[in-house]
């Protein structure tokens, strides 16, 4: 039998070579975070720089960052871009048929509160009125780099939750 | 249209089932966007389409009437966020043509430059979605590859990857440097090898051209009827390029040939895109030789208030005629401002081209005629 040698999952629990040791919280968390698929579900611009992020250079992968063209397969759900009012209905829906945990990230200006297009008739002033927002992404649209920094830190977050999360 | 598929029959009469009607988006992977079509299906086949569109309405044209001119210029990037620098040319020509501002050479020079590097950019994200909608997941990782360098291109010059905001009244914010040209020279070297990289990896693929040819017909009388322009246009075997036509800027110095097809079907107009590309290239390349020192912004008023009246400007954008019209009372802000959208125009056309076809060409069809939603529903 191969001998299992496991990371001290992001803490500062000193590594015994042969021997796991953790509790079952860190383990759920870890895989979690690990395997963050993300749901294909581009609005407007920012779906442009979340494919380039996917794509060769900055490698979404690498963080176990899959895309899904179903919700029901999706742990994240990426809103890169502006929702307006016929929009909103139908997030609200895929957010509904996320299965759980599921986590909502804000990707953009818009996303988070409007951007540019802050207090216009047809304009949902960012998606949070909508559906419960993880994380923001700032930027108009935010690069790359921002993009996985935000991922980075969500995975944290999921670091830290506890065994009793549900949405 | 006549349809080009044979109905099926079975001793001599043709068979039909019940028409079931089918949802396709707003989310989906290969609607390129936030388009809902609702699809009328005879078994396989597709007896109708009709396009559910305003999923991305943000208000562009209204909230133009809110702000000066010069303030526009940023929301005309995000209309068609994969044609930024046409987008705003398109508003720029515009506005100096009603105020009969001179544009210096240099800048003249400039603006054709970004203009090609952004055709070749929006082309290359199409080429790199048109083949993951049919399925071939490599050949979207190499057109963003060599889509970065350009992106690293117009942040250089203007700051953003995406959104530019670089195109003034008058000429363009920065200059563009020695260090910079020699860059895109660079690029421009590399550049044929990587089209035969796509060549190699897509055109040739016998997957592709069975998914392709014959697929989305349309003859050039219907594509001028229903006002369809840039490649879906010369893709059915019309010459009618703006550059050629209406020449702006410098583009009549400059020689270049309009990529033309005679099929009017998906595989033509994806050759006229990618051939589109090697002649953007070539473009690029002829400005940067042409290049004349001097101003890159012109002298424009402080203050810009149009005269009263109705002034229209376009620019041959990616994916077509990009249209910018506005109706000025004489204030420093527009009384209406219409753009007209090439992809707005080719979506009518999709129920026709669909139309006959079976249900998995839907995809190939919608990535054709490259639509960009945030141009759609503006």
């Amino acid at each position: 039998m191969a001998v299992i040698q496991m990371g001290s999952f992001g803490d500062n629990t000193p590594v015994i070579p042969g021997v796991v040791t953790t509790s079952l919280r860190r383990v759920i968390n870890w895989s979690r975070k690990s395997s963050l698929w993300y749901m294909l579900f581009g609005i407007a611009c920012c779906a442009i720089e979340m494919m380039a992020t996917g794509a060769a250079r900055h490698d979404f992968d690498r963080f176990g960052m899959i895309f899904r063209a179903s919700p029901r397969q999706s742990d994240l759900m990426i809103v890169a871009g502006t929702v307006n009012e016929k929009m909103a209905d139908v997030i609200r829906t895929l957010y509904a048929q996320m299965a759980e945990p599921r986590y909502v990230l804000a990707m953009g200006a818009c996303a988070t509160n409007g951007g540019p297009y802050h207090d216009l008739y047809n304009v949902v002033d960012g998606v949070d009125r909508v559906v419960p927002v993880d994380i923001y992404v700032p930027g108009c649209p935010p690069r790359p780099e921002a993009l996985l920094h935000a991922v980075l830190r969500l995975q944290e977050r999921i670091m830290q939750e506890g065994m009793g999360r549900t949405a | 249209m006549d349809t080009q598929i044979e109905p099926r029959t079975a001793g001599g009469e043709e068979i039909h089932t019940e028409e079931i009607m089918v949802n396709m988006g707003p989310q989906h992977p290969s609607t390129h966007g936030v388009l809902r079509a609702v699809l009328t299906l005879d078994g396989e086949r597709i007896t109708g389409v009709d396009c559910d569109i305003g999923y991305l309405h943000r208000c562009f044209e209204k909230v133009s009437e809110k702000l000066t001119y010069p303030q526009i210029i940023p929301y005309t990037d995000r209309a068609d966020y994969l044609g930024g620098m046409t987008n705003e040319l398109a508003f720029v020509l515009t506005v100096e043509q009603a105020l009969g501002i001179e544009v210096p050479r240099r800048a003249q020079f400039i603006r054709v430059i970004m203009s090609e590097l952004q055709r070749i950019h929006s082309h290359l994200i199409w080429f790199g979605t048109f083949g993951l909608d049919l399925g071939a997941t490599t050949p979207f990782l190499y057109s963003f590859r060599d889509r970065e360098v350009i992106s690293d291109f117009f942040e250089e010059v203007s700051g953003a990857r995406m959104m530019y905001n670089y195109m003034r009244v008058g000429g363009v914010r920065n200059d563009i440097t020695a260090a910079w040209v020699e860059k895109v020279r660079e690029f421009l070297r590399r550049f044929p090898a990587y089209l035969q990289e796509y060549d190699d990896l897509l055109t040739g693929n016998p997957i592709l051209k069975a998914r392709t040819r014959g697929i989305g017909r349309i003859d050039a009388a219907t594509a001028i009827a229903y006002g369809a322009s840039g490649p879906v246009l010369r893709a059915s075997g019309v010459a009618y390029d703006l550059r050629k036509n209406d020449p702006y800027l410098v583009y009549d110095e400059l020689s270049f040939e309009v990529a033309t097809a005679t099929e009017g079907d998906v595989l033509a107009r994806y050759r006229v895109r990618l051939k589109e590309m090697r002649e953007s290239a070539r473009l690029v390349q002829q400005a940067l030789e042409g290049l004349p020192e001097g101003d890159f912004l012109g002298k424009a008023p402080r203050i810009i208030k149009l005269p009263p009246g109705h002034y229209y400007g376009h620019v041959e954008g990616p994916r077509g005629e990009v249209g910018c019209y506005i109706v000025s009372d004489g204030d420093r802000r527009p009384y209406r401002l219409h753009w007209r959208a090439p992809s707005f125009v080719h979506l009518q056309l999709l129920p026709i081209m669909a139309k006959g076809h079976f249900m998995g060409d839907m995809v190939a069809i919608i990535g054709s005629i490259d639509i960009v939603m945030g141009e759609v529903d503006r």
